[in-house]
């Protein structure tokens, strides 16, 4: 009786996490690389500012804020900041030909049976986390960015000129 | 006529192969009932989310590649992980949702055993037992009774 009563308390509570917000610390599980072979981790860029990019190929949504995401790459990717992409619930060819379609040059990891995005707390795709180089979240944006979005929200957090 | 004879049945094994291929050949329809739409949280069977329209697309694109059943559940695990599986694999932990529940019957039924037992040997009920008659002023108030009812 007292194991049943425990599951249920456990399984209330693990669907009650009401998932990452900002101040908190960013997870940072590996994950395998969408393409290449290995994993990664966000833990990797510890030390840098990083846009984790929680997306799929089927998400209607990521196909507007993709193009957006790749130009500010482009403008401020560097050694003080990268954009980082987690493919999540996706097929893998799909997710690959989504990377090649709109031409995405950051980091990409692949999430398959969503678990980083559960621990994450997302509610959908996108969602965009903004983590500073101690690995906190600043910044937590729920659906899409666009150029102006980033421009006005993420631009003022990263250090000055090209990062 | 024995010539005949195995004419006969090669003409037999020609009609019967293509079917039981047929019957072997892994089905969308039968798959969908077997795994779920992880991003639906429902079978695949019941899903017609983007998600869920790419994952049916795989699945045809493997039957037309010719591969099993199994092959192709295999394939979705790799893709979604086991949360794919509509039942768990009956293997390791997830055997623990089939075992479980068996074990869990068996000690409830033990325990229901033993507690009838000991409820048995200490005189199950508790109340005291009937006497077989009534004695003194009952036996005397039931005749005088009786004998007012008797017909």
């Amino acid at each position: 009786m007292v194991a049943v009563v425990g599951l249920l308390v456990y399984g209330l509570a693990s669907k009650g996490s009401s998932g990452v917000g900002v101040g908190d610390i960013a997870p940072s599980s590996a994950l395998p690389n969408l393409e290449g072979g290995g994993t990664g981790s966000l833990a990797e860029y510890k030390g840098q500012w990083v846009l984790v990019n929680i997306w799929a190929s089927w998400c209607i949504p990521c196909k507007q804020e993709a193009p957006a995401l790749e130009t500010f790459q482009r403008q401020h990717g560097g050694p003080h900041f990268t954009v980082l992409g987690i493919d999540s619930r996706d097929l893998t060819d799909d997710g690959r030909a989504f990377v090649r379609r709109y031409g995405l040059t950051y980091p990409q990891l692949r999430d398959g049976d969503g678990s980083a995005a559960h621990e994450y707390g997302t509610t959908g795709v996108p969602e965009n986390y903004l983590v500073d180089p101690t690995g906190r979240v600043q910044l937590h944006v729920v659906g899409p960015v666009t150029e102006e979005s980033l421009h006005d929200e993420v631009a003022p957090m990263l250090p000055k000129g090209k990062s | 006529m024995r010539a005949r004879l195995a004419l006969a049945m090669l003409a037999m094994l020609a009609l019967l192969a293509p079917a039981a291929a047929a019957e072997q050949r892994a089905s969308l329809i039968e798959i969908e009932k077997q795994v779920m739409c992880p991003v639906c949280g429902t079978l695949l069977q019941l899903a017609e989310s983007p998600q869920a329209l790419r994952e049916k697309a795989f699945i045809r694109r493997l039957i037309a590649a010719g591969k099993t059943e199994a092959q192709i559940k295999d394939a979705l695990v790799v893709e979604y992980g086991d949360e794919v599986l509509a039942l768990p694999k009956g293997s390791g932990f997830s055997l623990s949702a089939y075992v479980v529940p068996i074990v869990a019957f068996v000690v409830a039924a033990i325990a229901l055993a033993i507690g009838v037992l000991r409820w048995r040997r200490s005189g199950g009920g508790g109340g005291a037992a009937p006497t077989d008659s009534p004695q003194g002023e009952d036996a005397e108030r039931l005749d005088a009774d009786l004998a007012r009812y008797d017909l």
